[in-house]
């Protein structure tokens, strides 16, 4: 007997006689909640780039209060915010669905009228804001001796961006933002709503064709803390390399020593 | 009987014991309210529909207080399994796979389902003719069951509300839709949203799928089935289950 057949029969076995999971059934469906998850994390990391790439310029402009500029982009930042996502994704699929404008628009057929690209445009838009913003805190926080120093060596403001105070506030803003990849991440259940494939959409799939609830939610979440376990994983190598002189030193300070002798 | 069954069984048991020692416990029904003109919701929030009028009609056939819960339709299993409620007055289809999970009184209505597609549309309905084609359906319906079954390479798209799906069939991101006949008609068709679209096509041919006649699902084991049958037998007979038909439809929809 084939290795593969012995463990399906044991899936079965299980299945049948001791588990309230019908582990077969999960078995048999796995293909989809691996399309799944790829859905899911295209979502995902499409919107982050894109939204991040966007967010670059936004976030300069906040921190070096430019007139005009930064509060507009200020009023964006806090629409998007300051309203559930959900609404947001709804707002470009089923509120600009309505007008007849809008369908007969040369935005219709290739973008509009596709759930993926409401859901990308949404997500990207959603996480370039709240990047902004704590892109900007993050400029704002600059230690001061930093552009002292900066300006001590003679650099151009345009050089003390570039070489200076963006590096660093992309480094100290790396904690949060791993939360922002997080929260992307879980957001990204929301393309379900509107009939996209994506991890959560699978479960809900298995739900409504077999009527069991716990055997396609419960591997949607294995998938998702899977995907969280990867990405924390990633930003705790990223601090590391990143954040290192940051840290709190190892080595017994100088004065610790002499006290201990 | 498997482990799971027992378990199951077990879990119903102690539940259908305690409600016999309580029996003024209100009755608690889950229904939808997004599917005119069986349930929709009145702008002060109220239910109404066709079911809802039959669900109420049964409990003061049962002589028993209810209390009507709203939930949304991919849950509606899963919840009444959860004991979020005690029946499903929902439009909801006698079929083989829900039989594996509840049991259900007798049928209260049956009535076909059909394509519904813009007007002069000419798609066969077969496995080829339905390549690629968008096809909406209301999530964790007999219909999506039927879609996926009959029609395996179509871009099905599946939603969380009829009102939903009609809405995507205007905006044109739907080639067609499927779901009950009356509920195109009395929902979408005869409705200004509805203008420009016709049914497509046979009433839908697949009893594996789409069940025989729709009934009031109750948890595994629950003698509640058979007395909602009986209250079934007797609104009809007295005359309750014409005057509620003949307040949303033309025809009766017991069907035969």
């Amino acid at each position: 007997m084939e290795p593969e057949q012995s463990f399906y029969d044991y899936l079965k076995n299980i299945s049948e006689t001791q588990s309230p999971i019908d582990f077969v059934l999960i078995y048999d469906n796995l293909d989809r909640f691996v399309d799944g998850a790829l859905v899911t994390l295209q979502l995902t990391f499409l919107a982050l780039l894109v939204g991040g790439i966007i967010a670059v310029p936004l976030t300069i402009a906040r921190a070096y209060r430019k007139p005009f500029l930064s509060p507009a982009i200020r009023v964006y930042t806090y629409v998007f915010c300051g309203t559930p996502l959900l609404v947001q994704v709804y707002l470009f699929y089923f509120g600009l669905g309505q007008f007849t404008a809008v369908q007969e628009s040369f935005l219709w057929d290739p973008i509009l009228s596709s759930p993926w690209w409401c859901v990308m445009i949404a997500f990207t838009l959603n996480t370039a804001a709240y990047t902004t913003e704590f892109l900007r805190g993050a400029i704002e926080t600059t230690p001061h001796g930093e552009v002292e120093a900066a300006k001590a060596c003679g650099m151009s403001p345009y050089a003390r961006m570039r070489l200076v105070v963006l590096p660093s506030a992309f480094r100290r803003a790396l904690p949060a933002y791993s939360n922002e990849v997080i929260f992307t991440l879980h957001g990204s259940v929301i393309a379900s709503t509107v009939t996209l494939q994506d991890l959560l959409g699978v479960g809900r799939w298995l739900n409504g064709r077999y009527y069991l609830a716990y055997e396609g939610f419960l591997t949607a979440m294995v998938f998702y803390m899977a995907i969280v376990f990867m990405i924390t994983f990633a930003f705790r190598l990223a601090e590391k390399r990143f954040l290192g002189h940051l840290r709190p030193r190892e080595t017994p300070q100088p004065g610790a020593a002499r006290v201990a002798a | 009987m498997t482990f799971k069954n027992k378990l199951l069984a077990s879990a119903v048991g102690a539940i259908a014991l305690m409600a016999g020692m309580a029996t003024a416990e209100p009755l608690r029904i889950g229904v939808e309210g997004a599917y005119p003109p069986f349930s929709q919701k009145e702008a002060d929030g109220s239910l109404s529909g066709f079911d809802i009028d039959i669900a109420l009609a049964l409990c003061e056939e049962l002589e028993r207080e209810c209390e009507l819960v709203e939930q949304e339709w991919d849950g509606m299993i899963p919840a009444l399994i959860a004991n979020k409620y005690d029946a499903i007055v929902a439009s909801m289809s006698i079929t083989e796979d829900r039989l594996r999970l509840v049991d259900f009184s007798e049928k209260y209505y049956q009535t076909p389902s059909r394509f519904v597609a813009a007007e002069g549309a000419t798609f066969e309905l077969t496995p080829e003719g339905t390549a690629g084609l968008k096809i909406g359906v209301l999530r964790g319906t007999t219909l999506q069951c039927h879609v996926e079954k009959a029609f395996p390479d179509a871009d099905l798209r599946l939603y969380n509300t009829q009102e939903d799906v009609f809405a995507d069939l205007v905006a044109g991101r739907l080639d067609m839709q499927l779901n009950n006949t009356l509920q195109a008609i009395d929902g979408f068709l005869n409705t200004p949203q509805g203008e420009g679209f016709a049914f497509l096509g046979d009433n839908v041919d697949d009893p594996e799928c789409l069940g025989e006649g729709t009934g009031i699902a109750v948890r595994k084991g629950d003698e509640l089935a058979a007395e909602l049958s009986t209250a079934i037998a007797a609104i009809r007979a007295d005359g309750t289950y014409a005057a509620i038909n003949d307040t949303y439809f033309d025809v009766d929809i017991y069907g035969e």
